[in-house]
């Protein structure tokens, strides 16, 4: 920065060096975009509208595709059991050949959750613009990146110009200063950061995380932290990159080599916020007094620390998150006062593009190993992508978890929303280490409790909501 | 796109806060590959509640959502607002709108509305009193009117203006073609190519 320039958050610098042309007249921004990720869902109407407008994808270079949404984690050399999944998954195959985009299929050791897929490549990169027909994308702003979910028409308009017309956002800073104890997680940070500021709370800004906290996280728990920004209803989330987000590119396929990679940390390195500048809004958590978290209701906002209780809708002043509650709670079949460690779980499910990275396999198989899995408890482990199953694999975490009684599957999004197999039954309860606790989203009448992978792999041994140190009371 | 301009029809009342886009629809309606025919799936699970607003008949042929804040929020499937579309709704009125809801809606011609939550639920009120009531729309003028009661609702004025005009994006967006091209030239070469694949 200049002596003289106007003090930048990070998201500004970015947005600012994607600036294709300025809108006037209040109409949009019309920024550049570096990297498109495409998945079977939300992919097959926009490339229909470019078939119709007679259209080309403009950079096939700039875009790949993975299959994840509807992919099976089991028998994954059949066909596609499910006809309406299958033709989804052909209709990639066929639009990805046609236009000349790279594709990782199912089966293809580079195929797993798009939003896993990016950056174990090396193509998610600091100060880049990244989108994706998926809102879980905020996961690439880890890396200091403008990371953006978007709808099918806006794919369409990706594909076509390699641009998307965006209106400037407001800037939030989230500031998590402290040191997170043992068994606490950035997944707990993020949960905390959603019932704090509430689901609706981030609408219109861009989050920055900040502090101390945040600093001493690895790249994949700041990635858990980023993907549920937009659970707190905003649009992206980034974290400054650093020394942790240049060694975690570096020697990635697609990291730059030789003089670019030099040029890039250059660059990387002025990508921080200024000093003096100014964020719309300010939030403040404190990691050193944090408990792991965990939701009591059906969206994510609806969290209480472990330790504590349901809580009363009748304490709740809000009239709308007072019937929001009510709700909630009869959904959940939940009576307030209830300890959360008191709630009983059927199924534990490790997965999903917010807790599905090797660490987060790591994590669990560390509380499970030598363990015996609670009577009656389900658990389904399923790694992000098939390369993080093959490395699991050779670090012989699989194991672990066989021996303990849980499922090993393949990649993909699996329980996380259930467009495949992987569902739960009506009234079934689970802890989830994914990122929506929605009515119906892990199956029809299914209620979802979402927690850590160290909740995780507690809650399995105990079949009840518990953190690791329940454990050591246990022996 | 067709040009919106004024409309009535009958209103519906969403008294709901909240209502994430897996309500709205079901992921298991996801995996069509066409672009329409998802009236069955628009709040697929809700609609199994036989009190629930859209299984009376006098809302059926609803046109205008009348709903509770933090409308949309969640998944970023445009198939919510292509179920709302297909349903027959042209408007929805809520305090709060999700962002990337707000941006599928202007796409599909779908009016995504700003009012106050008093506005709201004065609005529901009405309804109540008169199941079956039409709301009149007009977008020129930003009004929505039950009766003698009008408020005028917020919608960004780009959108505005497009849905106005029934403008195509990628169209608005390739008049810039040339700045396009002119940004690509100056790409700084350590920005991620996903072709030729490495890794593989």
């Amino acid at each position: 920065m200049s002596a003289n320039s106007t003090p930048l958050t990070l998201a500004e610098k970015v947005w600012n060096s994607h600036l294709v042309a300025k809108g006037e007249d209040g109409a949009p921004d019309l920024l550049y975009v570096d990297l498109h990720l495409v998945h079977e869902v939300t992919s097959p109407q926009a490339f229909d509208g470019l078939r119709l407008a007679g259209r080309k994808v403009r950079r096939p270079d700039l875009t790949i595709a993975t299959e994840d949404h509807n992919t099976p984690t089991v028998d994954i050399d059949k066909p596609i059991a499910d006809l309406t999944s299958r033709a989804q998954i052909e209709a990639l195959r066929k639009n990805a050949a046609e236009f000349g985009i790279r594709l990782h299929s199912l089966g293809d050791k580079n195929q797993g959750i798009v939003h896993v897929v990016g950056p174990q490549l090396g193509l998610t990169m600091p100060g880049i613009t990244v989108v994706c027909g998926d809102s879980h994308t905020s996961t690439h702003g880890a890396f200091g990146a403008l990371a953006m979910g978007i709808g099918t028409s806006e794919v369409e308009h990706v594909l076509a110009t390699q641009t998307l017309p965006l209106k400037p956002f407001k800037t939030m800073a989230i500031n998590v200063e402290g040191t997170l104890r043992p068994g606490v997680t950035s997944k707990d940070i993020i949960l905390a950061v959603i019932a704090k500021i509430s689901t609706g709370g981030g609408q219109g800004y861009v989050l920055e995380y900040r502090g101390s906290a945040i600093r001493s996280l690895s790249m994949e728990a700041r990635m858990t932290i980023c993907n549920m920004s937009i659970e707190a209803g905003a649009r992206a989330g980034l974290v400054a990159p650093d020394e942790t987000t240049f060694a975690y590119l570096k020697g990635r396929p697609h990291a730059p080599i030789g003089k670019d990679w030099d040029d890039a940390v250059s660059y990387w390195k002025t990508l921080p916020t200024d000093e003096g500048a100014k964020f719309d809004a300010e939030v403040f958590l404190d990691a050193d007094t944090l408990d792991p978290f965990v939701t009591w209701g059906t969206n994510p906002g609806q969290g209480v620390s472990l330790l504590d209780s349901v809580p009363d809708p009748e304490d709740i002043l809000d009239p709308n998150e007072k019937a929001a509650a009510l709700r909630a709670l009869e959904y959940m079949d939940l009576k307030p006062g209830t300890k959360m460690k008191d709630i009983r779980v059927d199924t534990v499910f490790l997965g999903s593009c917010t807790n599905s990275r090797i660490e987060d396999l790591r994590a669990a198989a560390a509380i499970i190993e030598g363990k015996k899995k609670a009577d009656g408890i389900r658990m389904m482990v399923v790694p992000g992508s098939q390369k993080v199953r093959i490395q699991a694999e050779e670090e012989g975490l699989d194991k672990i978890f066989k021996d303990f009684g849980a499922e090993w599957r393949f990649a993909g999004c699996s329980m996380c929303l259930g467009m495949n197999p992987d569902q739960l039954a009506a009234g079934e309860r689970a802890a989830s280490t994914s990122n929506r606790n929605f009515e119906g989203r892990q199956g029809k009448g299914a209620r979802t409790h979402l927690v850590s992978p160290l909740v995780a792999a507690a809650t399995a041994i105990r079949g009840t909501l518990s953190s690791p140190a329940d454990l050591e009371v246990m022996v | 796109m067709e040009k919106i301009s004024t409309f009535s029809g009958v209103a519906v009342p969403l008294k709901r806060s909240n209502v994430d886009t897996d309500q709205i629809i079901p992921a298991s309606y996801l995996k069509r590959i066409t672009k329409t025919g998802f009236e069955d799936a628009l709040f697929a699970s809700w609609k199994a509640e036989p009190d629930f607003v859209l299984n009376q008949p006098v809302f059926q042929n609803g046109e205008v959502l009348i709903a509770g804040p933090d409308f949309g929020t969640g998944s970023s499937r445009e198939h919510a607002v292509w179920a709302l579309r297909d349903w027959g709704f042209k408007a929805v009125f809520s305090a709060k709108f999700a962002d990337i809801f707000t941006g599928n809606s202007g796409k599909q011609g779908l009016i995504t509305g700003v009012i106050t939550e008093d506005e709201t639920k004065k609005l529901w009120d009405l309804i109540d009193a008169n199941p079956g009531v039409s709301a009149s729309v007009d977008l020129p003028n930003q009004t929505l009117t039950i009766g003698d009661f009008s408020v005028s609702f917020q919608i960004d004025a780009y959108t505005k203006w497009r849905l106005m005009e029934g403008l195509d994006d990628i169209a608005l967006s390739l008049r810039d073609e040339g700045a396009i091209t002119s940004y690509e030239s100056s790409r700084e070469a350590w920005k991620p190519l996903t072709l030729p694949a490495k890794g593989i």
